[in-house]
């Protein structure tokens, strides 16, 4: 199975229509995906959002309603879950408490029969830099440590397809950046696929080379992470990776190859190969580091062909690399700029009339019919509902 | 509780107030050593001087305090095939208890569901009925008329054409009577277990039985030691089902003790007998318990 440079030739899993309900509920709607073999490719979405449904119809642990599900030519769906070359990283580890690390990670060896496990656990413990700890039981091990013999077990038994369920998900902060360059190191070393499912945006970019956007069952896009960051074609991607300012409006023509919105009664231009609004309803979007502020004396300074919106500024955060502003439009709607810290000294303040200013590359357009709101965590769009009353009350008083 | 600590010269320094705090723990102690010593501690060595006291010449039923060793030696000589039978019928009871317990305890811990809450409730139930009342019932559900005697006879199952008044019929009384005491620590132990364990084991190239054998069965073992214990003692020291569902041919050592007590008065061999049955089992325990090696466990 192993080539000359120690990686191993895989091949990509496919999965086609495949569709699982609970009762009425669609957990996973007739999703077709294929993930190329040796990458690292994260499943993301909130909960619920049907992608544990999904890997775990992937692991054998849950029997899909329709559809297929193969690696290369061979299909698995009626594979058993021990019959099949995946292997699984459980959310919380699921190690064997009675059993030491090293027979935890022994355990897929020698279920195959394999005599003698010594070496390759030794190996697959060195890799994951836990041979010192081969005799604890899981108990005595830290979160970490116990994530890592979790990685070992799973990938000592060379599986087509490695799979993750939020596996940092118990860890905190710090040693949760620590694993995931150590998870991304191990995938380059080893070269499995790994299927990797989380809620964390930040998780989900910063080690796979594919993000998939997961919506109530279905992938909402699905590319490298900047490119989705970047070009959001979803009003739910665009709020739920990262956070977007959205302003809902009509295409109102073209200008050269550029498409115009009109929103609020300003013109926004964007080039058409940034806008995915199939009618005239258009939501105009951009990301809050790609906006600048500027006083309005200084307006002028402004490049002619740039969006912009003026406003009044109603938050100032200083957060060391940036600083995030909230700017209050005509029309009532904060849009958040985030400015980095390059000038000392210098800044808006609140109160102060501004223009909110973006180029046009950076602009991207949206399908209008859905609303703005799409994607947005929910508890964010109640403390917004509150602090929108407070505001009133405040005013009123 | 640091805050109660004072601050120095205030009041009791810190090392006082650990002292007090310790003397607490003691205070609380003595009911249950007060209940040990006057239930279990006194009458131990009663029982024990009893089990050495020698008949008073000429009066029966009359007995002085001494040294008679020799009790011991005739009790075993005289009740030595009471004591092995004891063991054989707790021992098979035991087993039989396990086994059916187990799929039980499995089904109530991993597939009831919403019926979990009933399903135990149904287990204890019976106990709610008096333990003589339930092995009077097991007298008719055995009898010679009765539809499970005929119909196993009809099967020629049975070697003496009979259940009632034979060791099938005290075994099986054993088994229904402790059964519950099986189930409830077999729950209690495979409820434990995280069904993502095995889970993982099927995803690890276990199929569902070694995934049995080698995660659910070893992580159940707190339960099957604390279950065929709780079963094994009571069983092997009952003298009521050997009364009631047995023969003459099948009476346990229980039994011996009862008529050695009540019948012939016979206060120092009974108490001989109860000792070495409580040795006995003592001994047998703790090499199980070495064993199966429960240390190791959870």
């Amino acid at each position: 199975m192993a080539t000359s440079n120690g990686k191993r030739q895989v091949e990509d899993l496919h999965l086609r229509n495949l569709t699982k309900k609970f009762g009425e509920l669609a957990a996973v709607d007739d999703l077709t995906l294929t993930i190329p073999a040796g990458s690292f490719f994260a499943l993301l979405g909130a909960s619920g959002c049907g992608k544990t449904t999904t890997l775990r119809m992937v692991a054998g642990l849950e029997d899909p309603t329709s559809g297929t599900i193969s690696i290369g030519d061979k299909d698995i769906t009626d594979l058993r879950a021990f019959e099949r070359p995946v292997n699984t990283v459980f959310q919380s580890y699921a190690l064997f408490p009675h059993l030491d690390i090293f027979e935890n990670v022994a355990f897929g060896l020698r279920r195959r029969g394999v005599k003698d496990v010594t070496k390759q656990v030794e190996q697959i413990l060195d890799l994951v830099e836990l041979s010192p700890m081969a005799r604890r039981k899981p108990t005595q091990l830290s979160g970490g440590q116990q994530q890592r013999v979790a990685v070992a077990r799973a990938l000592i038994n060379q599986p087509d397809v490695l799979l993750l369920d939020e596996p940092l998900g118990a860890l905190d902060l710090k040693l949760r950046r620590q694993m995931q360059i150590e998870l991304k190191r191990i995938q380059t070393e080893v070269g499995t696929t790994f299927v990797h499912v989380t809620h964390d945006q930040e998780e989900a970019m910063t080690m796979a080379d594919t993000v998939a956007v997961m919506n109530a069952g279905h992938i909402e896009q699905m590319g490298h992470p900047a490119d989705i960051y970047e070009l959001p074609r979803t009003v739910f991607v665009a709020n739920f990776l990262g956070q977007s300012n959205l302003f809902q409006g009509q295409k109102s023509g073209m200008s050269g190859d550029d498409v115009v919105v009109s929103a609020h009664a300003q013109n926004f231009t964007l080039p058409t190969d940034r806008s995915f609004a199939g009618g005239n309803s258009v939501i105009v979007g951009a990301r809050p580091e790609k906006m600048r502020v500027l006083d309005e004396v200084d307006a002028h300074q402004i490049p002619e062909h740039h969006n912009r919106i003026s406003g009044r500024v109603t938050d100032v955060s200083y957060m060391g690399v940036s600083t995030q502003y909230l700017v209050m439009t005509p029309w009532e709607q904060e849009v958040i700029v985030f400015e980095q810290n390059v000038v000392v000294g210098d800044r808006c303040e609140v109160g102060d009339p501004v223009v909110v200013h973006w180029s046009p590359k950076h602009t991207f357009g949206l399908d209008g019919s859905s609303g703005t709101n799409v994607g947005v965590d929910p508890e964010v769009l109640a403390l917004e509902a509150v602090n929108q009353a407070l505001a009133a009350d405040i005013a009123e008083a | 509780m640091a805050h109660v600590v004072p601050t120095a010269g205030v009041s009791a320094s810190p090392s006082v107030v650990a002292q007090r705090r310790s003397r607490t723990g003691y205070v609380l102690l003595l009911p249950g050593m007060a209940w040990l010593a006057i239930f279990f501690a006194i009458p131990l060595v009663t029982l024990f001087a009893t089990s050495l006291q020698s008949p008073v010449e000429g009066k029966t039923g009359r007995y002085q305090p001494g040294f008679q060793f020799s009790n011991y030696s005739d009790a075993i000589a005289q009740y030595w095939p009471q004591f092995l039978r004891s063991f054989l019928y707790a021992g098979v009871a035991t087993v039989l208890a396990l086994v059916i317990a187990y799929p039980l305890a499995y089904f109530i811990a991993f597939k009831a569901g919403r019926w979990r809450s009933l399903m135990l409730v149904l287990v204890v139930a019976p106990s709610f009925a008096s333990f003589l009342l339930r092995t009077y019932a097991w007298k008719t559900i055995l009898a010679d008329e009765s539809p499970i005697t005929r119909f196993l006879n009809t099967l020629h199952l049975l070697p003496d054409g009979r259940i009632l008044n034979t060791w099938i019929a005290v075994v099986a009384g054993l088994t229904y009577n402790f059964l519950p005491f099986m189930i409830l620590p077999l729950y209690a132990a495979l409820e434990k277990i995280d069904p993502r364990l095995i889970e993982a084991a099927g995803d690890l190239y276990a199929s569902p039985r070694k995934a049995f054998w080698r995660i659910t069965w070893p992580l159940s073992m707190p339960g099957v030691v604390a279950g065929t214990l709780l079963t094994f003692i009571p069983a092997a020291g009952d003298y009521i089902n050997a009364q009631l569902l047995g023969s003459a041919k099948n009476r346990m050592i229980g039994n011996a003790i009862q008529t050695n007590f009540i019948e012939f008065r016979d206060y120092p061999t009974a108490s001989a007998l109860s000792f070495i049955l409580m040795a006995a089992i003592l001994v047998l325990v703790f090499t199980y318990i070495r064993r199966a090696g429960t240390e190791d466990l959870v």
